[in-house]
């Protein structure tokens, strides 16, 4: 079956609502260990919750928990992703 | 049964299971030495990834690293673990999709150069040997503790164990070995965990019971007790930071980013069916590596409360068994400054009223994961499973790099440079003969370490971020990127990330404090400005340089799909 690739605008528009996920994610990633963990985390600390200081808690517990969300949460969005744009391996 | 008995018994045992896996697992083809015929399943995959990158720094040293330096130690906790977002996001499913076997064919075909694929090669020759050298001398010192042989038949044995397993089965051999391996060494660091956490504050859960207050009836928590403790002998408050701002961030940085441009992990997202097994099996990878990275600050405030309340101002003659015993390894000294045959420990900011006392302890900080259990007057048996862990640990990531170190010589070398009409046959017995003499030199390093192993593992991360990563990134999210700009930005850089960690490390270490260093950025987190500096130059050179030919357009069109 011949495919012409290069100027598939739906693929084109895979593209893009990938790159538009990956950014949301890694504003996320961002927030949550420079600014939770590192820029913030003498205010957080004032919070305490369960015996930690919230922003000790975010850099050496939270900040590892909430990565691995991210990651989960990608690979459900990218499944859908691919399915919609029926580029999903068989 | 004693402690020794009872390592000899389980690293025996392990030993076996390796071996076993080893012969049931021989690679037959290039594909299976060197992706494991790319039928890995993401779940096993994720295990293997998590062995892979877990290695005697992470088991051995980290939690001793953090109860040192506290909140400052965070730096390592969210920087060896935030890297698998941007693999996962950025770099797995596409490399997937590229479908070769190795990270410099990937730099080699994306920039259409011979050249570009040798400056990756060179990196990931030196990266992976900074790194093995320092899982040698890890397997040395378990051995010679634990076993109490001298470091260099430790080291021999370790070789011999993994050269079984890494020079026969290849990817295939190390993979499966890493999954029994990561199972392994959880098991050993979860059972120490549990029980001190049991102890001190009553819950099973350390991620817990890092939080909860302690059950010895003062009614204060754990770290207000630390922080409590670290200050009345004169040290920072264990959940305060006492490093620059900007030099957290771009350590963490660094490290996130090195670790994404770790060529021995990316490597393993070769090895399974499907783009979509990448992602998930990055996903399953961070999650098996959470558990222990989770439960490290946990151990490490466990240990250094324990640590301090059972030494300081205790006599020295009723000193506990496992001081003396670490104090034969020359890794912990007391030194009595004021003869009353009492163990002070003291940081920097005591102040002494009356008689001047001084700091009279030296603890090395990688003996407090295996020391911990010892401390806690925890039975052998448990002991010895961390030095089981330990071992597993060190042997998996060994492993990992080895392969990387074959596959660059015998694929990207000798099949793309050197001997390109070679037979299969003969490129997969190249790669097993420089598996055997990459482990060669790797032992001798762990049993004749050069002065610098410690020192140089910054550089593995500094060169991994300032060089692999943002050649990569730009290759796949961003088309214009043509070979003259990555291979002048890759160069950049390395030489200035390489040039500022040998200016404070080797040629002026005298030099490297805060006053010094370029905006305050140590050389531990110089990689993230290098890494600046290499995107800055290669987008500048692209834009006055011709775009990249149509047939790389159209692999990196095939790249972003996961079904064309």
């Amino acid at each position: 079956m011949a495919t012409t690739p290069r100027q598939n605008p739906d693929l084109q528009q895979y593209w893009r609502a990938n790159l538009k996920l990956v950014s949301v994610l890694l504003v996320i990633w961002f927030v949550v260990s420079y600014g939770f963990s590192i820029l913030f985390v003498d205010a957080l600390d004032q919070v305490r919750i369960a015996g930690f200081k919230l922003g000790f808690w975010f850099a050496q517990q939270g900040s590892i928990y909430v990565f691995v969300v991210l990651i989960f949460v990608y690979v459900l969005a990218m499944t859908r992703l691919d399915r919609k744009y029926g580029v999903n391996e068989e | 049964m004693s402690i020794q008995a009872w390592t000899t018994a389980l690293v025996g045992v392990s030993f076996t299971l390796y071996i076993g896996i080893a012969i049931w697992t021989k690679a037959r083809s290039t594909s299976e030495f060197y992706v494991a015929g790319k039928g890995v399943h993401p779940l096993a995959n994720g295990m293997a990834t998590a062995a892979d990158w877990m290695s005697a720094a992470s088991f051995i040293s980290m939690a001793g690293i953090v109860s040192f330096m506290g909140r400052d130690g965070s730096v390592y906790l969210m920087g060896w673990t935030g890297g698998y977002v941007l693999l996962a996001l950025l770099l797995a499913p596409y490399l997937r999709k590229f479908g070769k076997f190795t990270v410099p064919e990937f730099v080699g075909e994306r920039y259409y150069s011979q050249s570009a694929r040798l400056v990756a090669v060179v990196c990931a020759i030196f990266v992976s040997f900074t790194y093995v050298a320092g899982q040698m001398r890890g397997v040395g010192v378990v051995f010679s503790r634990f076993l109490e042989v001298d470091i260099t038949t430790g080291v021999i044995i370790g070789m011999a164990i993994v050269f079984c397993y890494a020079v026969l089965g290849g990817m295939k051999g190390i993979t499966y070995t890493q999954v029994a391996q990561y199972c392994i060494l959880i098991f050993a660091y979860m059972v120490p965990a549990i029980f001190i956490s049991i102890l001190l504050t009553g819950h099973a859960v350390p991620q817990v019971g890092f939080g909860s207050t302690l059950i010895d009836g003062s009614g204060i928590s754990l770290l207000d007790k630390l922080d409590q403790l670290n200050v009345d002998l004169g040290f920072d408050q264990y959940t305060n930071g006492s490093k620059g701002t900007l030099d957290v961030l771009c350590i963490t940085a660094a490290l996130m980013v090195g670790t994404a441009g770790l060529p021995h992990v990316i490597i393993r997202f070769f090895t399974v069916p499907k783009v979509s097994d990448a992602r998930l099996s990055a996903g399953y990878a961070l999650l098996f590596i959470a558990i222990l990275y989770t439960t490290a600050p946990a151990v490490a405030a466990f240990s250094r409360t324990n640590f301090i309340e059972t030494i300081h101002n205790k006599p020295y003659s009723e000193a506990p068994s496992w001081f003396k015993n670490w104090e034969k390894t020359g890794l912990v000294k007391w030194q009595d400054q004021n003869d009353d045959g009492l163990m002070q420990y003291q940081g920097k900011h005591a102040k002494n009223s009356g008689a001047p006392v001084k700091n009279e302890l030296s603890v090395d900080r990688d003996i407090m994961v295996l020391a911990n259990p010892e401390i806690a007057r925890l039975p052998n048996w448990v002991i010895a499973l961390v030095a089981a862990g330990g071992l597993a640990a060190a042997l998996s990531t060994a492993a990992g790099l080895l392969l990387v170190i074959s596959t660059s010589i015998s694929h990207d070398l000798l099949k793309s440079v050197f001997m390109p009409e070679i037979t299969e046959r003969k490129e997969l017995m190249y790669a097993r003969i420089a598996a055997s003499a990459a482990v060669l030199v790797a032992g001798y390093f762990g049993a004749h370490p050069p002065g610098f192993v410690a020192q140089v593992v910054a550089f593995a991360f500094g060169l991994a971020a300032s060089s692999f990563f943002p050649a990569i990134i730009l290759g796949i999210f961003f088309k214009r990127m043509n070979k003259e700009g990555a291979i002048t930005g890759m160069l950049t850089g390395i030489i200035f990330t390489a040039g500022y960690i040998c200016y404070f490390k080797f040629i002026d270490p005298a030099a490297n404090t805060s006053e010094n260093w370029l905006f305050g950025i140590s050389p531990e987190g110089i990689g993230t400005l290098g890494m600046l500096l290499n995107v800055t130059v290669a987008l500048a050179v692209a834009k006055f340089t011709s775009p990249p030919p149509a047939e790389v357009r159209e692999m990196i069109n095939r790249i972003r799909v996961p079904r064309h």
